[in-house]
């Protein structure tokens, strides 16, 4: 852990958003308050507000993304922003350019914010503190997700479609579902919801795909996803990370819904009203039952929906400080 | 600086101006006027409005913070409200409401928010206090109370106590 928290500029204000680690509360629930203000904009005749006009906002995706990348476009966009969207397979990366290489040249264009997404963890990271030292105080980074390490945009999402449902956190018992190890949406989560104080969070996979630092966070493990289940207010199912699997940690994919699939049935015994998350992209019939997935306990396409006023009230913020 | 007036003691009854606005207003109601309230000052006396005018549709509620021109130097607004509309602005005559009018900046940044609802067929402005110094083209319809108060060195603010009166409290900067 660095002396200081590089999220935090000298005045003590967000200044980029890395990860959930460190932030208090007050700062996560002034974002969840502020995205409620941008939630009301989709009904109105002109869906844009002028706080970003002027500025440009790089969405910078070395790793691919659908739902996250089009989310941010939108969200700035809804900002007034100008947004340049790069195409890392087809830029100078793929010749060999650096990372910082490629910053040094976006900050020459006069770049005010960037996106990141990395299969590097630490890649936002990286490129805040190169900011810091080249002395660029006005330019803000918003990690959409680097590796395995964390994915804020995602779990403050997460966190607001809880409030939306739920409306208080101290009461919930929130279940995480599947692959955990290889998961930064897990990691993020379990942050934010220590935070904003549940009551218990529960962590539910196979032990191949369980975090080696899960005894030392406050959250219970079930291998048995049936007992880990009973009496849940929320579930939030994970994505089977195939792409990120070196070796064989799973028998099959039809092994793996057999135990750890969300159907009907296990979702019985979570509390009758109980809301099912899932980040996307959905497996169907490996982490999640279609019958589920499309059915009146699943929320997976408000998260969507919240996920835009939730990165506008990110950004808002941090080009405000 | 302007000549400022010194301030009554003690202040206005703020309950009594609002009475004493509406009276200003009810002359130039028409079917299609609305209120739209600044919050929070404006939002407190816009609801007062409503309920002496008998309007039958739910007031406007507006949260400036994300058309203030002041956003590059001091960032966003820490605690917003969702900006509420319950009606379609398009050919309505509205009636924006504040407690007190000072630079005109609120005002031209209500103006801003309300037109990306719609096309409103007039817009007034009615106000409780008109303190002065204005650094827009900016006057009110409507004005309870005029004075002239020293800019930034003091600060006029409604107020309002746990039994929803309302209240008006001065602070000195200097």
């Amino acid at each position: 852990m660095p002396d200081h928290n590089p999220q935090i500029n000298a005045n003590g204000k967000l200044t980029h958003l890395l990860s959930i680690d460190g932030l208090p509360r007050e700062v996560l629930l002034q974002i969840l308050d502020t995205a409620s203000s941008f939630l009301g904009l989709a009904d109105r005749e002109v869906k844009k507000v002028p706080l970003l006009r002027g500025k440009s906002v790089f969405n910078l995706f070395f790793e691919n993304s659908t739902r996250t990348r089009t989310t941010f476009e939108i969200a700035a966009k809804r900002l007034s922003a100008d947004v340049i969207n790069l195409d890392i397979s087809r830029s100078s990366a793929s010749k060999g350019e650096s990372l910082l290489d490629t910053i040094d040249n976006l900050c020459a264009m006069h770049a005010n914010m960037f996106v990141v997404r990395h299969a590097e963890s630490g890649a936002s990271y990286l490129i805040a503190e190169h900011l810091r030292q080249m002395e660029h105080d006005d330019i803000h980074v918003v990690n959409a997700g680097d590796g395995r390490h964390a994915h804020p945009t995602q779990a403050l999402l997460d966190m607001y479609t809880i409030r939306h449902f739920k409306k208080d956190f101290a009461p919930l018992t929130v279940a995480i579902v599947g692959d955990i190890l290889h998961s930064r949406v897990a990691r993020s989560n379990i942050a934010a919801l220590t935070v904003l104080g549940v009551k218990e969070i529960r962590i539910i996979g196979p032990k191949t795909l369980l975090l080696p630092e899960l005894p030392r966070m406050n959250v219970r493990v079930y291998h048995d996803m049936r007992e880990g289940l009973r009496d849940c207010d929320v579930v939030i199912m994970l994505r089977l990370q195939n792409e990120r699997m070196n070796g064989a940690l799973l028998p099959s994919a039809r092994e793996y819904f057999k135990c750890y699939g969300l159907t009907p049935e296990k979702l019985a015994l979570a509390k009758p009203d109980a809301i099912v998350m899932h980040p996307g992209p959905m497996n169907r019939g490996v982490e999640i039952d279609s019958f589920v997935a499309d059915g009146p306990q699943a929320v997976i396409l408000d998260q969507v929906t919240f996920g835009i006023a939730v990165r506008m009230a990110v950004m808002s913020i941090l080009a405000g400080n | 600086m302007t000549a400022s007036t010194p301030l009554p003691s003690p202040l206005p009854d703020a309950e009594a101006q609002c009475r004493a606005l509406a009276d200003l207003i009810r002359p130039s109601l028409t079917p299609d006027t609305a209120l739209v309230g600044i919050f929070s000052g404006g939002a407190w006396i816009a609801e007062r409005l409503a309920k002496m005018f008998n309007l039958p549709e739910e007031t406007g509620m507006i949260d400036v913070s994300f058309y203030r021109d002041d956003f590059a130097e001091k960032g966003l607004h820490t605690q917003i409200r969702p900006t509420r509309m319950p009606f379609d602005v398009n050919g309505r005559r509205l009636i924006l409401v504040d407690d007190v009018l000072y630079t005109g900046r609120t005002t031209r940044a209500a103006l801003n928010e309300l037109f990306d609802y719609g096309r409103p067929s007039a817009v007034e402005l009615a106000v409780l206090a008109d303190r002065g110094c204005r650094e827009l083209p900016i006057a009110p319809t409507y004005c309870v109370w005029n004075l002239q108060l020293p800019d930034h060195s003091t600060g006029l603010t409604l107020c309002r106590r746990e039994d929803q009166s309302l209240f008006w409290e001065v602070e000195s900067y200097a």
